[in-house]
């Protein structure tokens, strides 16, 4: 009879924590996979698919399904490092060499307006109309360098994006080593 | 008048070295050679440059326009000619260059029709306007935009107005030498002020080691017969920084992420109130500073300095000693050393120190910290440095702002007082200008994913207009053939009913559904058909037709060449021409 008793109680106990389990996992469901997310937010949004993928969202997804973490050349060395603090994997040397931040330039006297690069551009920062000059928006270019290969008369050049006064920043204080004097031998 | 006086937590009191600089009263510096004037002097939008190499200018003509509404007007500091507008080495630590209009004086100084303003007469936004386009900004030395801060808050009344005179900072020595000079003037200024905010009191501090700016002060408020209070506050370093001498003042703190306008509370340079007042009533523009000259020189003065002044022809007016190695712009505290002597006097320049070793020992070797604690014991804003050291230095820039980072007025005190000599402020600027940097990286990444889902969305949508628009084009067609081709079944139902009028009306209707079907093939393999047949009368119009028409010489040139054409093995000799001749 006892043994009745507490299998009667253990099977209720689960019927009602089981069907808590059920209300919780409809109730607090967590809409998408929110690491893909993480992974995205470290991504710089160049959207240039330099990684292989065609976009930072793919290669974010990717990543979250065991891809390798050092393919994205515009995040730099440092994004390797945040990808690889967040997903607990090794620190890579990144897979392309490093370049600094540039933006895209059309040189607007050769420009023929056939609007490809405006297709290209994964963020519309190019403005221009058939047969019109077009011309990038400096602020909105990721420097992705997707117009690049569309444009049949090469008017498109990378620029680097040099230090001004709005972007300089403070050095880390260097502790300066100085050569001691070599003592003379007694 | 007796009054609470309340003290903030630490502060230092380095060597004061004012004395040299007070003994002679302003003077009027000269013309220098050239005057190179940066377009972006105060905080917020970049000036537009309103002038072209070549132009004449007055002085006090507008030079660079103010750009949105935090950004305040440039302007000529004397009159002669635009030599050039284009970059020039700022008064910067980063020795970087930046639009700047460079003007060649005729030595005439002649002004522009200076306008007397009654501001009395005009409302509160016409003022703050004419204060904007005149370049009225603070000049304590964080250079904001003065019209920004005259408005007063609609949710919190203003209680207090904060005049600063404390000049807190070693060396400097402008603010007191104008409070002596040009009581009055910086009086009245201060009555615009007043008049714009409204609040209940008016509070000028003075550190007490001004004895002649406060007495001169005093004076001059009984004889406006203003009401304000002139108050001594204790010589502590950094009691000239806003939020330090508000709550000396006042007793309110202001909180980390607030203003003081939250509590009610809005403070102002004394130099400040003076150009505003220059401004209003005599029609000046912001042309020219106070800036006092000092340090490794034989006679350490203030100058009224036109701005744009290159700071080695000013310094020359005190005459350096020869063993000088450079400009420090600002105080010791918290000045730096100018990348360049060229460097023009900006609206931010209060003060020149020439420096050498005797002045400026070198620094002994950073050594490791100890934690003794003395640089939180010293920090004006109860923040704790060495923990912000450990986490700028190992670059954890997150920590750093746990630890409020962003309070930190950089006044040097930890510095100064760090026993193991390390330059803690330069690791907090460097920890914030990283953050900044990253906070920009990151709104550029949002804007880009953005723009990017933005971009695929408008594909999408375009792609299922255009799909769709299709579709219902298809469906207007199939049903314009499905009418056309029931009419054509229609034709020989009516006739097949005329000849049996026996028959029941409903049924010519049903004959006519099966024919309809097949009617409706028929008509669209026609249409095809005849697409077909007007392709290939267009293809046979566009053939070229200028092989008719030849006279027997170009028939003969013709053939010659496909004779030739032939031998070379170019072509296919013509199909006319039998296969087995070929080989011979």
């Amino acid at each position: 009879m006892d043994i009745l008793l507490a299998i009667a109680i253990m099977a209720l106990g689960a019927v009602v924590l089981g069907a808590l389990l059920g209300f919780a996992s409809v109730k607090f469901k967590v809409e998408g996979d929110p690491l893909i997310e993480k992974i995205e937010a470290i991504l710089p949004q160049t959207q240039c698919g330099q990684c292989g993928y065609p976009g930072c969202k793919p290669y974010a997804e990717a990543i979250a399904n065991g891809d390798e973490i050092n393919k994205c050349p515009p995040g730099g060395v440092e994004g390797v490092q945040r990808l690889a603090d967040l997903l607990g994997r090794e620190v890579k040397p990144l897979d392309a060499e490093e370049k600094p931040k540039q933006i895209a330039i059309i040189d607007e006297n050769t420009c023929i307006g056939c609007t490809l690069c405006i297709q290209a551009c994964p963020v519309d920062a190019i403005v221009g109309a058939a047969k019109q000059m077009h011309t990038i928006v400096a602020q909105q270019c990721t420097g992705c360098e997707l117009c690049l290969p569309p444009c049949p008369v090469e008017c498109i050049r990378m620029e680097v994006i040099d230090e001004n006064i709005d972007n300089w920043k403070w050095k880390y204080p260097v502790v300066e080593i100085k050569a001691a004097a070599l003592q003379k031998a007694a | 008048m007796l009054m609470n006086l309340f003290k903030f937590k630490g502060g230092v009191k380095p060597p004061t070295n004012k004395t040299q600089s007070v003994g002679l009263p302003i003077a009027i510096a000269p013309l220098p050679s050239k005057l190179v004037v940066p377009l972006h002097q105060s905080i917020g939008g970049m000036p537009r440059p309103v002038v072209q190499a070549g132009d004449k200018v007055l002085k006090g003509q507008l030079i660079g326009e103010a750009d949105g509404r935090i950004s305040a007007a440039v302007h000529a500091p004397t009159s002669g000619t635009v030599v050039d507008v284009a970059m020039h080495i700022q008064p910067h630590p980063s020795g970087l260059d930046a639009l700047c209009v460079v003007i060649e004086p005729d030595g005439k100084d002649e002004w522009i029709d200076r306008q007397p303003l009654d501001y009395a007469a005009m409302s509160p936004e016409q003022v703050r306007e004419h204060l904007q386009q005149s370049g009225v900004v603070g000049l304590g030395g964080a250079v904001f935009p003065t019209h920004g801060k005259l408005t007063a808050s609609k949710t919190v009344p203003m209680e207090e107005m904060v005049i600063n005179g404390a000049e807190c900072e070693p060396f400097i020595t402008c603010d007191d030498l104008l409070m002596r000079e040009r009581a009055e003037e910086v009086v009245r200024g201060i009555g615009i002020f007043r008049d714009l905010l409204r609040p209940k009191k008016v509070l000028i501090g003075i550190e007490d080691n001004k004895p002649e700016a406060a007495a001169a002060m005093r004076a001059a408020v009984a004889a406006v017969g203003e009401d304000f209070a002139v108050i001594q506050v204790p010589t502590l370093y950094p009691a000239g920084g806003a939020k330090q001498l508000i709550r000396v003042l006042t007793g309110k703190e202001v909180p980390a992420a607030k203003r003081s306008t939250d509590l009610g509370v809005q403070c102002f340079n004394v130099a400040t109130a003076y150009t505003a007042w220059r401004a209003i009533a005599h029609g000046e523009p912001v042309v020219s500073r106070l800036v006092t000259v000092t340090g490794n020189v034989h006679d350490p003065r203030n100058y009224e300095v036109l701005i744009g002044t290159p700071m080695d022809e000013l310094l020359k007016l005190a005459r350096p000693h020869p063993d000088t190695d450079g400009i420090i712009m600002g105080g010791p505290m918290m000045g730096f050393l100018v990348p360049d002597v060229h460097v023009p006097v900006i609206k931010a320049t209060n003060c020149l120190i020439a420096h050498d070793d005797r002045l400026f020992p070198p620094k002994a070797p950073e050594m490791p910290c100890i934690r003794c604690g003395a640089c939180a014991q010293a920090c004006p804003h109860e923040l704790q440095p060495f923990e912000m050291y450990w986490f700028s230095r190992a670059k954890n820039f997150g920590k750093t702002q746990e630890y409020n980072i962003f309070d930190c007025i950089e006044c040097g005190c930890c510095s100064f007082v760090c026993p193991s000599r390390i330059p803690l402020v330069q690791y907090f600027r460097f920890a914030k200008s990283e953050i900044w940097a990253r906070e920009r990286e990151k709104n550029a990444a949002d804007q880009a994913k953005t723009r990017f889902e933005f971009k695929q969305l408008r594909e999408e949508r375009e792609k299922a207009d255009k799909a769709e628009k299709l579709a219902k084009a298809a469906a207007a067609q199939a049903a314009k053939k499905a009418a056309e081709a029931a009419a054509a079944a229609a034709v020989p139902a009516d006739a097949s009913a005329e000849a049996t009028p026996s028959a029941s009306g409903p049924a010519p209707a049903q004959t006519s559904a099966v024919p309809a079907v097949d009617a409706e093939k028929a008509a669209k393999m026609a249409t095809i058909e005849a697409a077909m047949a007007r392709a290939k009368a267009q293809r046979e119009a566009v053939q070229p037709k200028n092989t008719e028409n030849l006279t027997s010489e170009q028939q003969r040139a013709a053939s010659d060449i496909e004779a030739r054409r032939v031998a070379a093995h170019l072509i296919e000799p013509e199909p006319a021409t039998p296969a087995g001749e070929k080989t011979e």
